[in-house]
């Protein structure tokens, strides 16, 4: 388990005082409070994706307003109170977990399409408006917002902002922080900067690159102007099934190599198969190793030629099946299974961890081994799930939450599989964010040295360290944690 | 020449820093100079070149990555690249030609610099979203790693994006990872004559609008060539067969902006690569040059507002979104600059300038005040002796 710090006393003891003070700030409106205090419906923002870790917090405000954030970050920043922002609260990695003595700010009352501009390609936002919203605002003129995670129906643009989220179609159109033109920030002392707007690139120093993925460690964001782009002509897939993890490795290297750029290129070992085919029956190889799931996009001539080539290429290295999509509707088919993973892997397990480590793609076949392995000495089944083009590696481990000993070994194996990415020079996560779940490997990937560099530079935002306080950063190192003087 | 430190390792960037520190005496920090003349003159009686730096130290095509030691020449890792048909997807400029000499552009610099041709309107963006991994002397005369040497990494503050653009204020690059593309098998432009900005920033916003793919959307001056008014061109890269019939298509989006030609080949090649280095701007050596990041749809108001300021000579790129003017290296001209960049909400560089301008002036615009404290506890955070390229960007 996760260690939360001890909450601060003198903060609880003036909880009812705190919960006036933020009734006037955050009046109620049309659609509800403002402010929510009492214990039974604090208990809806007790976790968030990362379901095995819970804690009410003090209290949630819900503003509608940047001046609300503003002022209510103001007052938290005079009373020395900590904060926990929110957007949908879809964090797996615990990123949205409150604390005892925390204010959670809830944005998803910020939901407003403020501007969308077709000619200068942007869309400007407010933070809760969800990550599907942004594209269904201007796909019927043909544009879409390219980050795509998985939770993109209910994930909103103020936390894809925060974690820097990704999606499966990073490997063309980039993940959130190329993205993005500017935000509306909002500074721990209450302060309201814009910074970027509608232009491309920083004069000076780049605030908006330092923000994005910073998971509420340097401010809060209220607005975000989004770059969209046109979508392509079209797009289809095809399926892929190898005898190995190691064949199915060589054939992306061999794509990435023949100079196509895939839009998605996506990897599933032999347990996510069955357990995607068992709950959606997108008829996956039940005998395959391993499965790519290619997507191209062009018009229906590049579309056939891009595949033709790619199927020249799987058909290389023996594959057991391949099927290419030559409809819109068998492209979905493909595509459905691997949508429907997270779900298919609920079906066949109680509860999972879904882990989030990069690796070098050439790495693939060993770290599968060494999971395997680990897997069998856990004694915990695991399905892997890869954005195979950029790395992105997604263990699901499986395990049951109702035994404590089950879900102990399933932290530790999932913490041994973040080491091993590590070790062959990949990254503790790649898109989830580190939150409170992966806090204490930091330093397994970073230095001593490079972690009081980094604690540093959010020092620089927030002196205090009230924002999102324990999460990220060790909780050894953290001076929010030191003993505090309250007047 | 002052003194100048030329350590051939990390190791040696650390100890030159360590003395600095333990000396208070500051740096000037640069690969091998090639843009010196950018921004302000740094206030520093000792340089440090990590133009000793060299090499490529890690290269896997087929995972699209690259590590280089700082001061390897771009040159040399694009000759590199070209062997495999790859490229750094934001086509970094050369800039040696505008800047009046020939010394060549190191990784490290590019980085710190944070520059990106044509290409950074596409998905791949700007050379700082292709920063995978650096490695940095701190002001400290510490060695720190941010991100690493994959395409994804959310793990921490992503200090890399904070060092790209800061200029050597922040940290001493020693080490960068960059994310590759495939070279795009065959480029074509496709030209059209327009009657003024605002046509021609209209029509490249069409063209970037349309599912085509276009890769750089630029507008070049009257008299490019001996043409008679602007000319807009887009050009589509990807695989050779797939241009003829987008280029038709894309004509077609534009015929309502009037008849478009195609501009093929090497021809079309060596435009781009111009239009990269700046090179239509054709600006006179003692002129001062600007470059401004606007919003594409306020760009013909924000050059219009420059013409009549001064006699300025205009280029835009990234679809109206950076002008690249060239004027009088006086106060008033760069006045004008900035209350026009303000108007339009976008930002300016003054990026090439005579001594005198560029040390009276501010040379970027000035930050919000909640942002210019954070700005200083930022510098503190990592240079807290100040020794860092000091007075470079302010």
């Amino acid at each position: 388990m996760i260690a939360l710090p001890e909450p601060d006393a003198a903060v609880l003891a003036r909880r009812d005082t705190i919960l006036r003070d933020l009734c006037r700030l955050v009046p109620d409106g049309p659609f509800g409070p403002g402010v929510i205090g009492d214990a039974v419906r604090l208990r809806v923002y007790e976790t968030d994706g990362l379901s095995a870790y819970r804690q009410p917090p003090l209290a949630v405000v819900l503003p509608t307003s940047t001046e609300e954030v503003a002022a209510v970050l103001r007052y938290c920043h005079k009373e020395k109170i900590r904060v926990v922002p929110r957007g949908a609260g879809t964090s797996l990695s615990g990123g949205a977990l409150p604390l005892a003595d925390a204010v959670v700010i809830g944005l998803m009352r910020m939901n407003r399409i403020l501007e969308v501009d077709f000619d200068d390609r942007l869309a400007v936002v407010e933070a809760g408006v969800t990550n599907l919203g942004i594209t269904q605002a201007v796909a019927g003129d043909g544009f879409f917002y390219a980050p795509d995670p998985s939770s993109q129906l209910a994930c909103m643009i103020g936390g894809n902002v925060m974690m820097n989220s990704g999606g499966a179609h990073c490997l063309k159109y980039g993940v959130t922080a190329g993205n993005l033109l500017g935000v509306t920030f909002v500074t721990i002392e209450g302060e309201v900067v814009r910074v970027g707007g509608g232009h491309l690139d920083a004069a000076g120093y780049d605030w908006l690159g330092l923000i994005t993925g910073s998971e509420g460690q340097l401010g809060l964001v209220t607005e975000v102007t989004v770059r969209i782009l046109r979508a392509a002509e079209g797009a289809r897939a095809m399926l892929a099934a190898f005898r190995s993890n190691e064949v199915a490795g060589q054939v992306v290297d061999a794509i990435i190599g023949s100079g196509i750029i895939p839009v998605a290129l996506e990897f599933m070992d032999r347990p996510a198969i069955h357990a995607c085919e068992a709950f959606a029956n997108a008829g996956y190889p039940l005998d395959a190793e391993a499965m790519l799931i290619i997507e191209v996009e062009g018009d229906t001539a590049e579309q056939d030629d891009l595949l033709g080539s790619l199927a020249a290429i799987c058909n290389r290295f023996d594959p057991i099946s391949l099927r290419v999509a030559e409809t819109a509707e068998q492209s979905l088919a493909i595509w459905k299974g691997r949508k429907g993973a997270f779900g298919a892997v609920g079906r066949i397990s109680p509860d999972y961890l879904c882990m989030d480590g990069t690796i070098p793609t050439g790495e693939l076949p060993h770290v599968l081994r060494r999971i395997g392995e680990m897997s069998d000495s856990y004694g915990l089944k695991v399905a892997n799930i890869f954005h195979a083009g950029d790395g992105n590696l997604h263990p699901l481990i499986m395990f049951d939450a109702n035994d404590p000993d089950s879900f102990r070994k399933a932290e530790a194996f999932g913490a041994d599989i973040l080491k091993l990415c590590v070790e062959v020079g990949g990254c503790l996560t790649g898109e989830h964010g580190v939150g409170v779940e992966k806090r204490d490997l930091m330093s397994v990937q970073f230095t001593e040295t490079e972690l009081r560099q980094q604690r540093a530079v959010k020092s620089a935002f927030d002196p205090d360290w009230l924002l999102n306080s324990a999460k990220v950063f060790p909780l050894e190192g953290n001076p929010a944690l030191a003993p505090r003087a309250h007047g | 020449m002052a003194d100048r430190i030329d350590p051939a390792d990390e190791a040696g960037v650390i100890e030159a820093v360590r003395q600095a520190v333990a000396k208070r005496t500051p740096l000037a920090v640069e690969g091998r100079g090639s843009k010196r003349a950018m921004l302000r003159p740094v206030q520093a009686g000792r340089t440090l070149s990590t133009g000793g730096l060299t090499g490529i130290t890690l290269y896997r095509p087929e995972e699209m990555v690259l590590s280089a030691r700082a001061g390897t020449p771009v040159a040399e890792i694009e000759a590199e690249l070209a062997r495999h048909n790859q490229v750094i997807p934001a086509e970094p400029p050369d800039l040696a030609a505008l800047f009046g000499h020939a010394i060549p552009s190191t990784i490290g610099g590019m980085v710190a610099t944070n520059l990106s041709g044509p290409r950074r309107i596409g998905p791949g963006g700007a050379l700082r979203d292709q920063l995978l991994g650096i490695r940095m002397v701190t002001g400290h005369a510490e060695l720190v790693r941010s991100g690493g040497r994959v395409h994804k990494n959310v793990t921490g503050l992503d200090l890399c994006k904070l060092l790209a653009g800061s200029h050597g204020t922040l940290g001493v690059l020693t080490e960068v990872t960059l994310k590759l593309a495939p070279r795009p098998e065959a480029g074509l432009t496709v030209a059209l004559p327009v009657p003024g900005l605002a046509q021609g920033v209209a029509a490249l916003s069409a063209g970037l609008g349309s599912p085509y793919g276009v890769s750089g959307a630029a507008l070049l001056p009257a008299g490019w060539r001996g043409s008679g008014g602007p000319l807009a061109v887009l050009r589509l890269e990807d695989f050779a067969r797939f241009l003829p019939r987008r280029a038709e298509a894309l004509r077609g989006l534009l015929s309502s902006f009037g008849a478009a030609g195609l501009i093929e080949g090497d021809e079309s090649a060596a435009l781009w690569r111009d239009l990269r280095d700046a090179a239509p701007l054709a600006a006179a050596p003692d002129q001062a040059i600007w470059r401004i990041s606007v919003r594409p749809s306020a760009a013909p108001d924000l050059c219009g507002r420059l013409d009549q300021a001064f006699e300025a000579r205009l280029l835009l790129d990234w679809g109206g979104g950076l002008v690249w003017a060239a004027g009088p290296a006086t106060a008033a001209a760069h006045q004008a600059v900035m209350a026009a960049t303000a108007a339009a909400g976008g930002v300016f560089t003054l990026f090439r300038a005579p001594d005198p301008l560029r040390v009276a002036v501010p040379v970027l615009p000035q930050e919000a005040p909640a942002l210019r404290g954070i700005a200083d506890r930022v510098k503190a955070a990592l240079d807290p002796a100040a020794v860092l390229n000091p007075g470079r960007m302010r």
